[in-house]
């Protein structure tokens, strides 16, 4: 199935977890939030957060800003 | 002798603070100058944007809060890059989920992006819908008495004119305006943007302002460190001054020497 992740489809097998692609990013353990179709998903939830085809991903992190 | 007055703390949602500058965390060479930056700076309250963890970014990429541990500053996510009240209330719900639900934010509402002048219409929208979701706001506006006012009966923590556009360095372009401010509002009055230099902050704090929120004019000096350390001396300089009361400004001169006993 296809879900968007910041802007980029991607193509992700079924069943496919929050935490897989946190660990695909190479951001396991980072501080870093997630929002699926505009709602958080909290980083306590990411494996057993199961994506849907079509889920519009959003994953954040601090930069510097004033 | 006269006493010292004794300074209050500034206070902040209820959390006090010592230092009365606080710096943002932007346009820096790296990591490192931020951090040694904003540790000249004294300040305790460091603000921070939220953006995308890019797809194949170097994972060992330094993490900004490596520089400035939350665990040493609180950290302050802001809504910078923000057009529509629904955007900067999206960036709040995921800066607090970032920070494992610190609620405090800096709300910014931009309507313009050649004077990055704040949209008050949407900035009065976002800073009602995320009070009412718990957030503490400390929200940046424009210069005006009225909209400060109303932002401060919305439930903002702390409400933030500016001195000039961001980024501009133009120091306080309307000193009445910031001290009406000052005056009327119960919760604390801090100037965001528009500072340049150490007289400039220096200024704010002796209009009587709570503190002064301030990145460029650090981060851009020539010596970004060096320009910190002079920024913390001017806030409290300016605070000291203030709270000391300044003279009245008179049209003629006034000898400060004794008239009497001249031998000529």
């Amino acid at each position: 199935m296809e879900i968007s992740v910041n802007g980029e489809n991607k193509q992700v097998p079924d069943g496919y977890t929050a935490a897989q692609l946190v660990d695909a990013m190479g951001l396991t353990g980072g501080r870093i939030a997630m929002e699926v179709n505009l709602e958080i998903v909290p980083r306590s939830t990411y494996d057993s957060y199961t994506f849907n085809a079509g889920d519009k991903i959003e994953i954040v992190h601090a930069v510097g800003g004033g | 002798m006269t006493q010292v007055k004794q300074d209050t703390p500034l206070v902040i949602a209820g959390r006090e603070y010592t230092s009365r500058l606080l710096v943002g965390s932007g346009k820096y060479k790296d990591n490192e100058e931020t951090r040694l930056a904003t540790e000249a700076s004294g300040a305790e309250i460091v603000t921070v944007a939220i953006r995308r963890s890019n797809i194949g970014q170097n994972p060992d990429e330094p993490n900004l809060l490596d520089a400035i541990p939350p665990e040493k500053y609180t950290i302050l996510p802001n809504t910078a890059g923000c057009y529509t009240a629904k955007d900067a209330v999206r960036t709040c719900k995921l800066a607090r989920e970032l920070l494992d639900g610190h609620d405090l934010v800096k709300l910014e509402v931009l309507g313009d992006e050649k004077t990055l002048f704040p949209d008050v219409i949407q900035t009065l929208k976002a800073a009602e819908e995320l009070v009412k979701d718990g957030f503490k706001v400390m929200v940046y506006t424009s210069d005006d008495l009225l909209i400060a006012k109303e932002l401060e009966d919305i439930g903002c923590v702390a409400v933030m004119p500016l001195a000039a556009p961001i980024g501009s360095g133009l120091g306080i372009r309307n000193p009445y305006n910031i001290r009406f401010i000052v005056e009327e509002l119960k919760v604390p009055v801090l100037v965001d943007a528009g500072v340049g230099t150490a007289s400039d902050a220096a200024v704010a704090m002796e209009l009587g302002c709570d503190g002064v929120l301030m990145n460029t004019a650090i981060a851009a000096a020539q010596n970004p460190v060096l320009m910190a350390s002079a920024m913390k001396k001017a806030i409290e300089a300016g605070r000291e001054a203030y709270l000391a009361g300044r003279m009245p400004r008179k049209r003629y001169a006034n000898a400060s020497s004794p008239l009497d006993g001249t031998f000529f």
